[in-house]
């Protein structure tokens, strides 16, 4: 009797082995044979000389060589952290403050705003890159139009002495000089990442637990007291979550760069990102791009991990 | 569990002096008010650019290019779009769609069977399998794509539109995200059902997917929105004119009429008008994507 009843709990478990891992099966295939795969090779090439013609181990070199390009080191990884370290911060503020406004309004106010802000996201990346292009052309563009008629203004009540030459001219090259090209890119980077995070904060509002804060209202407390003791702790999690997926949106910001400014004028745009594609595809060297990219995803795991040490400490 | 935590500071408010009621309120709504009309000027600037797209493919070259701007087109004119569908644009957007809609069914199918085995079998290594699919998530996606353009050449896949639908298929969001639907089935009804006799198959289709039917939808619509506009993926794996997508396709336009915005802004009407379209009718779906993609994220 013992030994029939063991016996068929290995049985079952075995059928639980098995079902499970033919359940597993397809996703398991796809992501081993198309995500675990090349991140395996990303990691191998970058040890390689790796080119059209070559294909040599050289041991850390192509590292070595990052952090000896001085377009790596000044233009594309500085410009790469003053992305994410204006967009992280505006975006998490920005998205956290919209959404204690609409969080309260009615279904359809809630439902409304959330659909606007997430606009640019569903539009896509080229949609958006291209109309933004034409705001910003320094003949037809509507940006030019509204300065000039601004710095009109500021001179009629004598704030500006001339236009000539500075951004109220009317005919500024926003995307072509290094001065203004940077800024204007992570402008448009801002509207398309602040509609996931919006939408992630309503929910995390709407299931704050709401007899805690009638008690602190009937305590008295302020709308400040109210959100920054009782409604912040419980919207922690989302806030790391937004902290995270901004990062690594930031970090891989693309399709803007490649369409608006190709890395240019002098290097002002040039990311990580953009230096990656631009050796792998247009120098075919496979081997240092691959070595970027870990470099980048090195990067960004700090990036990550940083924030949820910063994250644990502001709980406890 | 956050009770504990937040009683203190809630007495602490008990001993301040209470302000007068009527003039919270008031500056509490003083504040909304506010609030609410900065919130309208922020999303009539996020509104414009696709009512710039828009108005933008319909009006004159004139009007394109006068350097006051046109607001309103008074002249409307379908002389852009005429030059559009002048190249293959109907087939970028039908490359588009069997890119999205392949993917989107794929990865159902997959995700849905992956997320309820990691939720409610049992087998070995599957904490293990877990773990790795959330460190996959957290890495960049586009450091993949130099040896995923490799792997697709060597497949003789470069240049087809299931170098774009494989790695989509195996990104493991879609799995996180139906383990967490697959959490909320009762293993009673599993237990009953395998009582009853019902075997593995007969289990999945009756039982579990009725019950994440929900979960599917969402991920279903979040797939093919994401997909639609996974820009860089398509930029590398596809360049021949008859795969192009509809994304490449106004990039194209782009690097070849720089200036012809009015061209520009109909393909890029075309490329984004049904997809909101879509992403509206189906935003409640989406949102529960998001949402519960996030918990435990």
């Amino acid at each position: 009797m013992q030994k029939t009843v063991s016996l068929s709990m290995k049985a079952e478990r075995r059928r639980e082995n098995i079902a499970g891992y033919l359940y597993m099966a397809p996703s398991l295939i796809f992501f081993l044979g198309f995500v675990i795969f090349p991140m395996g090779m990303c990691l191998f090439t970058s040890f390689f000389d790796y080119t059209m013609t070559d294909f040599t181990f050289s041991g850390f070199q192509n590292y070595a060589r990052a952090f000896n390009d001085s377009i790596f080191t000044n233009h594309a990884l500085i410009n790469t952290i003053v992305i994410v370290l204006v967009s992280v911060p505006v975006v998490c503020l920005f998205s956290l403050w919209v959404a204690t406004i609409i969080y309260k309004m009615r279904d359809f106010g809630t439902s409304f705003y959330r659909c606007v802000f997430y606009l640019p996201v569903v539009t896509g990346s080229v949609a958006v890159t291209v109309v933004w292009k034409w705001i910003f052309n320094n003949y037809t563009g509507v940006l030019n139009f509204i300065m000039k008629n601004m710095g009109g203004m500021l001179q009629d009540i004598g704030l500006m002495e001339k236009t000539m030459g500075t951004v109220f001219s009317g005919n500024w090259n926003w995307l072509g000089n290094p001065a203004t090209a940077l800024g204007c890119i992570i402008m448009i980077l801002l509207t398309t990442s602040v509609g996931q995070p919006i939408v992630l904060y309503v929910s995390a509002l709407s299931n704050v637990n709401h007899s805690l804060i009638e008690a602190a209202e009937v305590d008295g407390a302020t709308n400040m007291q109210v959100f920054w003791r009782i409604k912040w702790p419980q919207i922690m999690p989302t806030t790391l979550y937004i902290l995270v997926i901004t990062t690594i949106n930031s970090f891989q910001c693309f399709a803007l760069i490649q369409l608006l400014t190709s890395g240019g004028p002098v290097n002002s745009t040039q990311t990580i990102m953009y230096y990656i594609y631009y050796n792998v595809f247009k120098m075919q060297d496979y081997g240092y791009g691959s070595a970027m990219g870990v470099i980048l995803a090195v990067i960004i795991a700090l990036f990550s991990a940083i924030q949820f040490k910063l994250a644990k400490t502001d709980n406890g | 569990m956050d009770n504990t935590i937040n009683t203190k500071p809630i007495r602490k408010m008990k001993n301040k002096p209470q302000h007068g009621q009527d003039h919270s309120v008031q500056s509490k709504k003083g504040y909304f008010i506010v609030s609410v009309i900065v919130l309208v000027v922020i999303a009539i600037l996020f509104i414009f650019p696709l009512y710039w797209i828009i108005t933008g493919s319909f009006k004159t070259p004139q009007a394109v290019n006068a350097r006051v701007p046109v607001w309103f087109p008074l002249q409307w004119t379908t002389v852009h779009y005429s030059k559009l569908f002048q190249r293959p644009a109907f087939q970028w957007l039908g490359n588009t769609v069997l890119i999205c809609g392949l993917s989107m069914l794929l990865t159902c199918i997959t995700a849905s069977m992956g997320g309820y085995a990691l939720a409610k079998k049992k087998f070995i290594g599957r904490a293990v399998i877990f773990s790795m699919f959330v460190c996959a998530m957290a890495l960049p996606k586009q450091v993949i794509l130099i040896p995923l353009l490799k792997e697709m050449a060597f497949l003789r896949l470069h240049n087809t539109l299931w170098a774009v639908i494989l790695p989509t298929v195996g990104w493991p969001f879609g799995v996180f995200l139906m383990k967490q639907f697959s959490e909320n089935i009762p293993g009673e009804l599993l237990e009953a059902a395998r009582i009853d006799g019902a075997g593995e198959v007969l289990t999945f289709t009756n039982i579990v997917f009725p019950m994440i039917k929900p979960g599917i939808g969402a991920l279903a619509i979040f797939t093919f929105i994401t997909t639609w506009n996974d820009y860089f993926l398509q930029l590398i794996m596809l360049n021949d004119t008859k795969v192009l997508s509809i994304s490449l396709g106004i990039a194209k336009l782009q690097s070849e009429m720089s200036t012809d915005y009015g061209l520009i802004m109909a393909g890029a009407a075309l490329g984004s008008v049904p997809i909101i379209a879509i992403f509206l009718v189906f935003q409640k779906f989406f949102t529960r994507g998001i949402t519960m993609g996030a918990v435990k994220g």
